[in-house]
């Protein structure tokens, strides 16, 4: 009786990890990046990774997608494994990975298209959209969760690259949610954004927390404490402290991490 | 040339004992506190090179310019103008010398005009080569009706007069080549450029790319003896006589393939130098989504470098337009209005050469016709180019 009540727990915490990373390392070139880290990120949480610049954040957040294929030098070891199935197998495809791990870079990157056509463009080659009008209700949709709707409805088809920088960034989150991920990496989304803008995309990552998983790499206490459930602290490619957001904040185990978020060290 | 020794003696003279005299001056003015000056004694230096040189040696290119039209020779006048105003720069710039004198602002206004006047220079040749094709053009329209040239379809001189000039078979003869030649260099070179940006280890473009560029070393004529011993006889043998297309070794065909393997490299460089200058982190936001990297290629990469590409092809075809020896030795030298690609045709180069090379009397429409010609491609090359210009510049301001 005593193991069954113990097998349920662990099915049941099984079915919440989405992405698990065991023993990863990551090296550029002899520069060795990310030192071992072990991180669970659960489904239907935000995490957010802190720590000072240049810790690594973002080369751990690159491999949870396989972004840093593209980079020569990047070298990754460990496994990592997306509903219990190492992504850096032989077997998988990026390709259809990074459809189901979408990401938001840390600049923003909008292509030279028209914002329309910025937004279509995920949709278009999954072939999400049956017709235009349905092509046309993504794009909307996209755009209304990034906040940005209302000040491009009358010129979708104006370029995005003509935008502020801060609607460009908002341009890249709608564009990463037309495409449906399953899990969101998002880089320092709002580092371009002013606080009306980041009170909207704040909103939005609760809102997409119902369906999926959002991994959030921010400079920001205040907005790790908000948006996050589970926060990971990187210090120098190590992951220090990895723990529910209120017991970081509150009651850090780790004098490193206790010193970051009181902004004693970074 | 006599009469220039002394003025260039002055002002060479001046100039550098300016040069020491400035400098001891502006310290002296200070007191020896250098930081009491508004502008460093160098500066002072310079700005007392640039005054005592510059203006005397503008009059001396003037002067001789005028020379030249006028057909006079230099006069002792001439001599004392310019040893005048070298002495006036000298003693102005020296005597100016004060403590609040600001001759950084002053040497940098002589340098700004230095450079307006190169620049200038570039403008007013092109403007001198276009007036003087203007002029003999003129003077042909005067004997020769500008309906027939550029109206008439048959083109045969006869130098005994009476002959028949019209434009058409030669603009044809060039733009039936040109297009060919685009036709091959166009997918070759932008393909090639995108596997050399987009696929190519860095070790197999480091060998690549500079092969690729040979190419566009290579002289025309040599192209065109390829095209008369390899190209032609080959095309004949294979492609005209057995499909009964004619017998001749001199086609546009021929000149066209040449031209076009001519044109490769300026189309692949180009195209490559653009497609490297879409920053990486555009490729980054479409990996990012799931795309492919084919899908990323052609709908992110070649849209955002499609600008600059349309201008390396326009490039490319005024560069087409204006050959000459790759058509008199692949497609020959007589004029001809058909569709038959194996057919010797020739362009507007090739009969520009042609009119004005033996016997030539310039005063003849026969002769004259060259500069009508060549206004005529100058007019068509100038509009591709300013075309091309402007889509790159567009291309430019496209990031950030
Ligand atoms: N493309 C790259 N090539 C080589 N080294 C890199 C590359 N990207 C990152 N690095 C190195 O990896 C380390 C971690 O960088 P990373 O970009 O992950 O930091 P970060 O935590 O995201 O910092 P920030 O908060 O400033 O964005 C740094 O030492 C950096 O120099
Ligand atoms: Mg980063």
């Amino acid at each position: 009786m005593e193991d069954m009540i113990q097998m349920d727990r662990t099915i049941s915490t099984q079915q919440d990890i989405k992405i698990e990373a065991k023993g990863v390392q990551v090296f550029y070139g002899d520069n060795h990046a990310i030192k071992d880290v072990d991180v669970n990120i659960a489904d239907k949480t935000v995490t957010a990774f802190i720590g000072p610049s240049g810790c690594g954040k973002s080369t751990f957040l690159r491999c949870l997608n396989r972004m840093n294929d593209t980079i020569d030098i990047c070298r990754v070891e460990g496994d990592i494994l997306l509903d219990g199935e190492d992504i850096y197998d032989p077997k998988v495809d990026p390709v259809q990975l990074r459809a189901k791990v979408g990401m938001v870079f840390q600049k923003p990157n909008p292509f030279p298209k028209s914002i329309y056509d910025n937004v279509a463009y995920g949709p278009k080659i999954h072939g999400l959209a049956r017709n235009k009008a349905d092509l046309d209700e993504i794009v909307e949709k996209s755009l209304r969760k990034a906040a940005l709707w209302n000040e491009v409805k009358d010129r979708l088809n104006a370029p995005g690259t003509g935008m502020s920088g801060g609607q460009q960034q908002r341009l890249c989150i709608a564009r990463a949610i037309a495409t449906a991920p399953e899990v969101l990496l998002m880089d320092e989304p709002c580092s371009a954004l002013d606080p009306i803008a980041t009170a909207q995309v704040e909103e939005l990552i609760d809102e997409l927390r119902q369906s999926f998983s959002v991994v959030i790499v921010t400079h920001s206490m205040q907005q790790a404490a908000r948006v996050s459930q589970k926060t990971a602290f990187f210090h120098l490619g190590n992951l220090v402290e990895f723990d529910d957001t209120d017991k970081i904040f509150t009651n850090p185990q780790d004098s490193r991490t206790e010193s970051y978020i009181s902004g004693r060290i970074g | 040339m006599q009469s220039l020794t002394l003025p260039l003696l002055v002002i060479l003279g001046l100039t550098i004992s300016g040069y020491f005299l400035a400098k001891t001056r502006a310290l002296q003015v200070a007191g020896g506190d250098i930081r009491k000056l508004v502008s460093l004694p160098k500066q002072h230096a310079l700005n007392t090179v640039l005054a005592t040189a510059i203006p005397p040696v503008a009059a001396i290119l003037l002067f001789s310019v005028y020379n030249r039209l006028t057909e006079g020779t230099g006069s002792w006048l001439f001599t004392l103008v310019v040893i005048a105003l070298a002495v006036t720069g000298f003693a102005l710039s020296l005597i100016g010398i004060k403590v609040q004198t600001r001759a950084r602002t002053f040497a940098e206004r002589w340098i700004l005009g230095l450079l307006i006047f190169a620049s200038t220079i570039a403008i007013l040749t092109t403007v001198g080569i276009v007036f003087s094709m203007l002029f003999e053009t003129f003077n042909f329209f005067e004997q020769y009706d500008w309906k027939h040239f550029f109206f008439s379809t048959s083109w045969s001189p006869n130098f005994r007069g009476d002959s028949d000039l019209g434009i058409i078979p030669l603009l044809w003869g060039t733009l039936y080549i040109s297009l060919i030649a685009l036709a091959f260099a166009v997918p070759i070179g932008l393909f090639a450029a995108i596997y050399l940006s987009e696929y190519a280890g860095s070790r197999m473009r480091s060998v690549a790319k500079p092969a690729i560029e040979i190419l566009a070393g290579i002289p025309t004529i040599v192209y065109g003896l390829f095209a008369l011993i390899t190209v032609g006889p080959f095309l004949r043998d294979y492609f005209a006589s057995p499909m009964g297309l004619g017998q001749s070794a001199s086609s546009v065909m021929t000149a066209g393939l040449v031209m076009g393997i001519m044109l490769i490299p300026f189309v692949s460089s180009l195209s490559d130098d653009i497609i490297n200058a879409v920053p990486q982190a555009m490729r980054d936001g479409s990996f990012g989504l799931g795309a492919t990297k084919s899908e990323t290629i052609r709908q992110v990469v070649i849209p955002a470098a499609l600008p600059g590409i349309v201008g390396a092809v326009l490039l490319a075809a005024s560069r087409a337009i204006g050959e000459t020896m790759i058509v008199v030795l692949g497609a020959g030298a007589a004029a001809r209005l058909s569709m038959n690609p194996f057919e010797a045709m020739t362009t507007v180069t090739v009969k520009i050469v042609s009119q004005l090379t033996g016997d030539t009397d310039f005063a003849s429409p026969e002769t004259l016709v060259a500069f009508a010609l060549g206004l005529t491609l100058f007019v068509i090359t100038l509009g591709l180019n300013v075309f091309a210009l402007y889509i790159v510049r567009k291309y430019r301001e496209q990031y950030e």
